[in-house]
Order: C-alpha cells, then sequence, then structure tokens
C-alpha cells in the first residue's frame, strides 16, 4: 500500500473513533476534540517506538481505556450535560465569535421588528383607534421580510435569490393594502389570516437554501415551523407571565400601564419573539430533542381514540352533524391537526424502519379523519345553497379539499407501506412535495378573493 | 509492580498540579511525565485524566486554553492557577503527613520484625 493511502485508512479509523465517542451525551465536541489530540499523540509516539501505524492504533486505543467508563466519569463531571441546556451560547463545537455575531445579529433583528411596527404610529396609523385593521393584514409584513433576511444571511444566499424574496414581499404588501376592502368585510380578515400562510414560503426558501427543491430541504423547514411553534407558545406563556405581573404590581401603586402594554409591550413582543424563537430553534437544533415529535406520540393515540369515539356515537344515535356558522372551519382545523400529527411522526421517522404498531394507529388516525370529514362536508355540501357562497365559506372549502386530498393520498400511500407494497419514503416526498400547494392557495385567496367578492 | 486503584485516585490530583507548577502543559504530555517520574510503574487509563483535568479547571485550580503547537494543531494546554498553588501546598501537607506516620509505622514493624508465622494473622487484623 502506498503512504497516502495508509495515511487515509489511520484518518478513517480516526474518524470511526471520533464518531463513536462523540455519541455520548456527556462528552462535548470540544471535549472530543482534546481526546482526539491525545490519541493522535499516543499514535505518534508509539510510532517512534517503532511499532506500526496499525498496532499503534490499536494500542492508543486501549490505552485510551473503555469509552462507556470514560464517559461516565465525564457524565459524574458534567452532570449538567445529561440535561442538554438551553443556554445559548455555551459549549459546543463551534466557534464563540461566530456563536455570538449570529445572536446579535437575531437579536438586533428582533429589535428592527419591534421598531418596524411602532414605525407607521409616526405616520399617523394608530393601532389603538381606528387603524386595527392595516396591523391586522400587515402583521406578518413587519417580521417576515426580517426573518427572511436572517436565514438569507445565515445560509449566504445568492443575490438573485434575494431579489426575488424582496419582489415577492414587495408584491405581498402592495396585496395587503391595494383593494378598497370594505368596512368589517370578510375578504380583509381572510388577506390577514392569508398573507401569513403564503409569505412563509418564502421564509422557507431563505431556511432550505440551495436545498429547496429537494425533499430534505423542505423536511428540515417542516421540522424548523414545528419547533419555532412550540419555542413560540413557550415565549408567549412566559410573556403572558410577565404582563399579569407587570399589570399585578402598577395596579398595587395605582398607576396605569395598560397603554404601555397594549401598545409596547404586545406587538413589540409578538413580531420580536419570531425572531428570538427562530434563532434559539436553530441554535439548539442538535442540542436539544425535537419536541413536535414527542408532542405527536403522546396525542396520536388519544387523537384516534376521540375520533373513533366520535364516530361510533354518531354511527350508534343516528345523529348527522348540525351545521353551524363555524363548524367548517372547525373541521378545517381538525384535518390541520391530524395532518400535523402525520407530518411530525414522519418528520421524525426512520425511513428505512419497517411499519410497526405505531404506524398502523397512525394511518387509523388518518382514516377515521378523513371519514369524520366526509361527514361534515357531505352535510355542508347538501346545503351549500341555502347558504350561498360567501368568501368565507369558499375559503373553508377550498381549504378542507386541499386537506382530504393531501390526507386521502397519505392514506392510501400509508396503507401501501403498511402492506409491504411501497416505501416510507414515498409518503414522506408526498408530505414535502405537497408544502407548496398550502401557501399557493392562500396566496391565492390573498390576491383573487377579494376582487372576486367585491371586496365585501 | 502495580498501584491500587483507589491510591492512583488520590495521588492524581497532587501529581497533576505538581506537573503543572513545572509548567504548562497538556494531556498527553502530563502522562508522559508521569510515567517517566515513575519510571513506568505508575500507569493511567489514559482516557481518565481528562475528566480529572475538567474537575480541578472547574474547582479552579488549573486554567486551560486552546493553542496552536509547532505541529499546527490546535491543543488544549493546562496551567496552575493561585489557588491550585495553594492546593498544591495543601495537598503536599497531607500527603506528608501520611507518609511521616506510614514511616514511623514501618520502623517501627522493622524493629521489632516478628517471625513470619506469627505476622500472617495480625496482617489480616490490621486490615
Amino acid at each position: 500500500m502506498n503512504p497516502a493511502g495508509r495515511e487515509s485508512a489511520l484518518e478513517e479509523r480516526i474518524a470511526e473513533w471520533r464518531a463513536y465517542l462523540g455519541r455520548r451525551q456527556a462528552i462535548r465536541a470540544v471535549d472530543v476534540a482534546e481526546l482526539e489530540g491525545h490519541l493522535r499523540d499516543r499514535v505518534a509516539g508509539l510510532r517512534e517506538a517503532g511499532l506500526s501505524e496499525e498496532e499503534a492504533f490499536l494500542v492508543a486505543v486501549k490505552r485510551m481505556g473503555d469509552l462507556d467508563t470514560v464517559a461516565s466519569e465525564f457524565a459524574r463531571e458534567y452532570s449538567e450535560r445529561l440535561w442538554k441546556q438551553l443556554v445559548v451560547g455555551g459549549g459546543g463545537g463551534r466557534e464563540p465569535r461566530i456563536v455570538r455575531t449570529e445572536a446579535l445579529v437575531a437579536i438586533g433583528l428582533a429589535v428592527a421588528a419591534a421598531v418596524a411596527v411602532k414605525v407607521p404610529e409616526l405616520f399617523g396609523v394608530h393601532l389603538r383607534g381606528g387603524d386595527e385593521k392595516f396591523y391586522a393584514r400587515n402583521m406578518s409584513l413587519f417580521v417576515l421580510p426580517l426573518l427572511t433576511g436572517y436565514f438569507a444571511w445565515k445560509r449566504r444566499l445568492a443575490r438573485a435569490v434575494w431579489r426575488w424574496l424582496a419582489v415577492a414581499f414587495i408584491a405581498a404588501a402592495v396585496f395587503a393594502n391595494i383593494f378598497p376592502f370594505a368596512t368589517s368585510g370578510h375578504t380583509e380578515a381572510l388577506t390577514a389570516i392569508h398573507l401569513p400562510i403564503a409569505a412563509w414560503l418564502a421564509v422557507g426558501i431563505a431556511y432550505a437554501g440551495g436545498r429547496w427543491r429537494t425533499g430534505g430541504g423542505r423536511m428540515d423547514f417542516v421540522r424548523f415551523s414545528g419547533e419555532l411553534f412550540i419555542y413560540y407558545a413557550l415565549i408567549a406563556f412566559g410573556g403572558g407571565v410577565l404582563i399579569g405581573f407587570t399589570l399585578m404590581m402598577f395596579e398595587a401603586i395605582n398607576f396605569k400601564v395598560e397603554w404601555l402594554i397594549e401598545s409596547w409591550l404586545v406587538p413589540c413582543g409578538v413580531l420580536g419573539a419570531v425572531l428570538i424563537g427562530s434563532w434559539l430553534v436553530e441554535a439548539k437544533q442538535s442540542v436539544i430533542e425535537n419536541m413536535a415529535p414527542v408532542l405527536t406520540r403522546l396525542f396520536t393515540p388519544l387523537f384516534t381514540a376521540v375520533l373513533l369515539a366520535f364516530l361510533g356515537t354518531m354511527l350508534w344515535t343516528g345523529r348527522g352533524i348540525d351545521i353551524a356558522r363555524n363548524v367548517l372551519i372547525g373541521f378545517d382545523l381538525l384535518l390541520v391537526v391530524v395532518l400535523g400529527l402525520l407530518v411530525y411522526s414522519i418528520s421524525a421517522r426512520d425511513a428505512q424502519a419497517p411499519p410497526g404498531a405505531f404506524d398502523a394507529l397512525q394511518w387509523l388516525l388518518v382514516v377515521s379523519a378523513l371519514v369524520v370529514d366526509v361527514f361534515a362536508l357531505a352535510a355542508i355540501v347538501s346545503r351549500i345553497s341555502e347558504f350561498g357562497f360567501t368568501p368565507n365559506r369558499v375559503a373553508a372549502l377550498g381549504e378542507n379539499i386541499i386537506l382530504l386530498v393531501n390526507l386521502a393520498w397519505s392514506a392510501w400511500l400509508y396503507a401501501r407501506f403498511l402492506r409491504g407494497r411501497g416505501s416510507f419514503g414515498a409518503l414522506e416526498r408526498w408530505q414535502t412535495a405537497y408544502v407548496l400547494v398550502y401557501s399557493l392557495w392562500a396566496a391565492f385567496v390573498v390576491i383573487a378573493f377579494p376582487p372576486l367578492f367585491g371586496y365585501v | 509492580m502495580n498501584v491500587g486503584k483507589d491510591l492512583v485516585a488520590a495521588s492524581a490530583t497532587p501529581l497533576v498540579l505538581a506537573i503543572l507548577a513545572e509548567g504548562d502543559s497538556y494531556g498527553y504530555a502530563i502522562l508522559k511525565r508521569v510515567s517517566e517520574l515513575s519510571g513506568g510503574n505508575l500507569e493511567w487509563t489514559d482516557g481518565m485524566l481528562y475528566p480529572v483535568l475538567h474537575r480541578l479547571e472547574r474547582q479552579g485550580f488549573i486554567e486551560a486554553k486552546w493553542r496552536t503547537a509547532e505541529s499546527g494543531r490546535e491543543r488544549k494546554y493546562y496551567r496552575i492557577t493561585k489557588t491550585g498553588r495553594a492546593q498544591l501546598a495543601e495537598q503536599r501537607r497531607q500527603w506528608q503527613l501520611v507518609d511521616r506516620t506510614l514511616r514511623g509505622l514501618w520502623n517501627a514493624l522493622s524493629l521489632v520484625a516478628p517471625p513470619a508465622r506469627i505476622l500472617l494473622p495480625q496482617g489480616a487484623w490490621i486490615r
């Protein structure tokens, strides 16, 4: 063998050893680097003493000792490491300077978002006093461009992509503000709800960097979205506690602070938290177990049980679904939840693993949700002429169909997989390909619905 | 000669601190120095040195810094701190006390060295 080949053989074995060591939770990347340096020194020393490379490596590894014992010593020394910490900037193998720059950029952008939402006030557009609608339509535009910018900066996107993303946001701003919405019209509310969903696609393209066209890149974005949702909920909860105490304390000295909370703390916090949450998800993605799949595991059986119980009750009592005002939206949300349970269990599942009991349960969940939704849809369609086609109803119906198609095809693919006829990868590809549909539909609602329904 | 596990563990702190008192060093060099000083008789498992170093670092007796070695690789160097020197002095006093005590006993034992037959049960009893 030539020397170059031998060199790489040693490197390969060291890399294997490093990976083996790195899997231990109590040993951080810096410690692995230190131990690896030691291993290399030892190998070099033994080689000087006349051992062959092969022998030197084996002796060096042997002298390093049983890695389980070493790891448990480390664990005893750093018991806190077994609790993966949420302190950003500590530990990890990355350069602290990069981590700090990123933190500064993220916090800077969060402040920028908080400032941006206050800028319209300078032009006489007040959050409290008649212009709530303006803020409802534009809320996402105060923060999502900044979030997109953060990822575009972090992923070093090409100029051309920057330009396209900028164009997308300019278009979003135009469509949010160009239409002469009727007072208390439904299409205005639809714009407020759908614009963030459409704009989220731009965030995804920036997040995935150059990998948007690959299933893996999109799946990472789906994971990111789920984690961000959970972080955001936690931050919101903390914010609620902060607000509660602020009110309580100032109330105690008879000082009114409602204005501070309503026009500063809440809007600035709501927007800033998006950036802070995203940054935390990014910074911690390798340190913390993804929470969304854990919740999925927990709630899939419970939702399946409730859906089956519901279907059973419906069949037993013969009651039909009573189509009240918001029933369709309610069933839309149910499908969203079921889809979320499905997507986040897919995101954490090893595509190579054979079908198991949980897969069957997941399939049952999807199918029972489909059956329930078909009942609801049937009830609605049979009476839609009576209701007429209002924008709200059309939007809800469209969303229901989009979700239904997704779940129906998912159920089909899942069934194939369970029976050993198809691969799990097909289901994964279907979900990642479908991500685009939600945003396109949302964009359609924002752009086409107001003129179609006469801005009511 | 094999030194017992407990004794190795107990002597690790003063050994590491004393070697670092000679000058800054890194893990592999510290082990080489131990091996050199003991004539190869005091052998540690290589990997076990690092938890000890990290513990001493956390206790503030030593401090660590990554530096580029002549070989071009990054290496973590350790340096003894002021508290570390104080700790070393304290350890030294303790070890000397143990040593003095034992030496007195060794001398006493060698003075009235009884026949080997009687030593056996006594040895068992002392333990």
